[in-house]
């Protein structure tokens, strides 16, 4: 018996082997392969991993390239060693273009990037601040400029509402610039048509946790009597407990539409697939001029990169048409959220722009009323940040960590 | 805000949310009372949840989902009963084994139904969500905080007392209670009276497993059924659960206790900041506390109470063979 199950056994391993060859046999060589390195699985059917997978596929399958020439290694922890090992293992698959999705890929990326042996190879990595001149870049999007309008989709329904407590679920506040600009953003959109209104921000102080992102929604609807509640979290939870409490809700990376269609007004989204379509095309065609034609990217709404998902029937009737007013200025580079023109909205949709200084929580001024300096805090104290105007963008994605005026943090 | 609102919906908060790891432990409680130690707590759990959601909505019924989850988590009890007390496989490995292989069931029953487009949405049932919705205890709901803080909950959080009392009542007063408690602490003796340990461990694995769904079934149903691909419900409830046990020192009556303190301590993380502002004089150091050391503080806690209780509970309650394979042959 056992003699028959070991040949068995040894037969399966054969014939496993020979599958595996056979597969490294059919490749064509000539095709440009994309390297991919996900924090989850491939396989999702939501979430980060999903988001990024989903926009890599549907950029190859604009540019007309086949499925297998996706390279995926899923489940990466964010830990050197392992990041090292999937980069060698697209490396080895012929790969020229490695993506990596998760923040903490940084340091292996960056260290790989700078080795000699894969010189011919671009790296990208998502969420990252590290670069070099030759082969390695960032991306992240103007998230806050969907969020701008997110808020004032939730603002004119709190006027409608007549209830001028807003609720923000927030994984963290100020302790990352990504979170900070969000929340911020999207209270300057609230008070452009609802200056009265307060927004309660309440932190998870974790990624992902569903539990938790659905305790702290109903604590801000019960005990502080939100009518709109945000959200910077990845499940969909803050707004199921929106619609279970009758309340209104914008959700965030995706349309959540789906999960709670009663109270869902909009969510600012994330179309990854823009900025893929420009990396691999780049990169399969000029992969020399890789750094100067797509170098750090930081698309918004100009890019189609960063928007908000369709208006739902939950919003205020006239939303729609601010919306498109607001997105409009900015695509076309009118006006950004972080300056120091203030819009103002009327009942009637008619934007006025006001010149000012833009004041923190605190009451500190955080952008000059010229516009010309940006201030963040340091040990504790509010400096100005160099570089003048120009500071804007590193501010908003590095240093940003205050509060705009009329936001106040729940705990902590 | 009103203050005694939030103590109110803070405690409403701690039993709904938290009452998942009274399952977990009653199950993981008699599991080990028969004299094993089941690591695949969470799995299992998984498997109940995804389990009894499913074929809940499918019936529109709370009463068979229930069920279902029960069965289909004590499958997962019999799969460990048959590698470890028939196969006499390690009961550690086992365990971590049910927890890897339950939690990669539930993906991919979840991601199957989600991409198929066939994942039920629970909130548009119209009988099981009536079953989840909070039952109020006459009279007993109109103490003023208590009332609905305690007595207002849906029939799951109080299936789970009921079934964590009847337990105690069981190992305590029962004669097969007696029987496995005596397996649990010595095999070789029960079986020497005559006691069929294969029967009384498989029984007991897949009664325990059972419970644990149920607990698995309560996550899915707070969570309103909404799978969303990258985690699972469970999050980690099973392994607390497994601690909860020693917090609890075997006793089932005890484990509701542990529940809520633990509970207590996992929902200031997001109370802390409200409960300070609503009591400042009393609790308003509660927002001075860097919320870090809030998310800690429920595995302090539980770290604490192990060594305590190894330290001066030297007589604890733990049955002297879990975690033993028992060998007739040996004897």
């Amino acid at each position: 018996m056992k003699k028959v199950l070991s040949l068995v056994l040894a037969l399966a391993l054969c014939f496993s082997l020979v599958a595996c060859g056979g597969t490294g046999d059919n490749g064509t060589d000539e095709k440009f392969l994309v390297g991919a390195i996900y924090i989850n699985g491939q396989n999702d059917t939501a979430g980060y991993t999903y988001a990024h997978h989903t926009g890599i596929t549907k950029a190859m399958e604009q540019l007309g390239m086949d499925k297998s020439q996706l390279k995926i290694v899923d489940n990466v922890a964010e830990d050197d060693a392992a990041v090292t090992q999937a980069i060698d293992t697209l490396a080895s698959q012929g790969c020229k273009l490695i993506i990596g999705i998760s923040f903490g890929y940084i340091n292996a990326m960056n260290d790989a990037a700078a080795k000699p042996q894969y010189k011919d190879i671009i790296f990208s990595h998502a969420t990252g601040y590290l670069a070099n001149d030759t082969n390695f870049n960032n991306y992240f999007g103007r998230i806050y400029q969907a969020r701008y309008l997110a808020g004032i989709a939730a603002g004119m329904k709190s006027l409608a509402l007549g209830n001028n407590n807003i609720g923000y679920v927030a994984a963290y506040g100020t302790e990352y610039a990504e979170t900070c600009s969000g929340i911020n953003g999207f209270a300057l959109g609230v008070q452009s048509v609802n200056p009265n209104a307060k927004v309660y921000v309440s932190k998870i102080n974790n990624w992902a946790d569903e539990a938790k992102e659905r305790q702290i929604a109903e604590n801000l609807i019960d005990n502080y009597g939100c009518g709109v509640i945000a959200q910077h979290c990845d499940s969909a939870q803050p707004q199921i407990a929106a619609q279970e409490k009758n309340v209104f809700g914008c959700g965030y990376n995706s349309d959540m539409t789906a999960q709670a269609s009663k109270a869902h007004l909009t969510a600012p989204i994330w179309n990854w697939d823009v900025y893929y379509k420009l990396a691999i095309e780049t990169a399969m065609k000029t992969p020399k001029e890789f750094m100067t034609k797509v170098g750090v990217y930081y698309g918004g709404l100009k890019e189609g990169f960063v928007d908000v998902s369709p208006l739902t029937d939950n919003c205020v009737e006239g939303t729609k048409e601010v919306v498109a007013a607001v997105k409009d200025m900015m695509v076309k580079g009118e006006w950004d959220v972080f300056t120091n023109v203030k819009l103002s909205i009327d009942a009637e949709g008619k934007i006025t722009k006001t010149e000012g200084a833009m004041l923190d929580n605190k009451g500190n001024e955080i952008i000059s009323a010229d516009g010309n300096t940006y201030y963040v805090y340091k040990d504790g104290a509010i400096s100005a940040v160099e570089g003048g105007k120009d500071a804007q963008d590193g501010v908003i994605k590095g240093s940003m960590n205050y509060y705009v005026a009329g936001v106040e943090e729940i705990n902590g | 805000m009103s203050a005694i609102a939030v103590l109110t919906t803070f405690l409403f908060t701690v039993i709904k949310y938290n009452m998942a790891l009274l399952y977990g432990t009653v199950g993981e409680i008699v599991t080990e009372k028969s004299g094993s130690l089941n690591l695949g707590v969470e799995g299992t759990m998984a498997i109940g949840g995804i389990g009894g959601l499913l074929v809940g909505c499918a019936f529109d019924n709370i009463f068979v989902g229930i069920l279902a989850s029960f069965i289909c988590a004590s499958l997962c009890g019999l799969l460990f009963a048959f590698l470890t007390v028939t196969l006499h496989a390690n009961q550690n490995v086992t365990g971590l084994t049910i927890t890897t292989f339950g939690l990669g069931l539930y993906f991919f029953i979840g991601n199957g139904f989600k991409a198929s487009g066939k994942w039920p949405d629970m909130l548009s049932t119209e009988g099981f969500k009536r079953g989840t919705e909070s039952l109020k205890i006459p009279l007993l709901n109109k103490i003023p905080v208590i009332g609905q803080a305690l007595f207002s909950h849906s029939i799951l959080i109080y299936l789970g007392i009921i079934i964590s009392v009847l337990v105690w009542w069981y190992f305590k007063y029962t004669k097969p209670g007696l029987r496995i408690r005596a397996i649990g602490e010595n095999p070789a003796s029960a079986d020497a009276v005559g006691v069929n340990i294969t029967l009384y461990k498989y029984i007991h694995l897949m009664l325990g497993s059972g419970i644990m769904g149920i607990g698995g079934l309560l996550m899915a149903v707070n969570l309103s059924g909404s799978f969303e691909g990258s985690k699972c419900w469970i999050n980690g409830y099973g392994w607390i659960s497994i601690a909860l046990v020693i917090f609890a020192n075997w006793n089932t009556v005890a484990a509701i206790v542990g529940t809520l303190v633990f509970g207590l301590f996992n929902t200031l993380q997001v109370y802390g900041g409200s409960l300070s502002n609503a009591f400042p004089k009393l609790l308003g150091w509660l927002s001075k506390i860097p919320p870090q050391f809030m998310q800690a503080l429920p595995f302090i806690i539980t770290a604490i109470v192990l060594v305590v209780s190894s330290i001066t509970n030297k007589k604890n309650n733990k049955p002297a063979a879990v975690g033993l394979n028992y060998y007739r042959e040996d004897r």
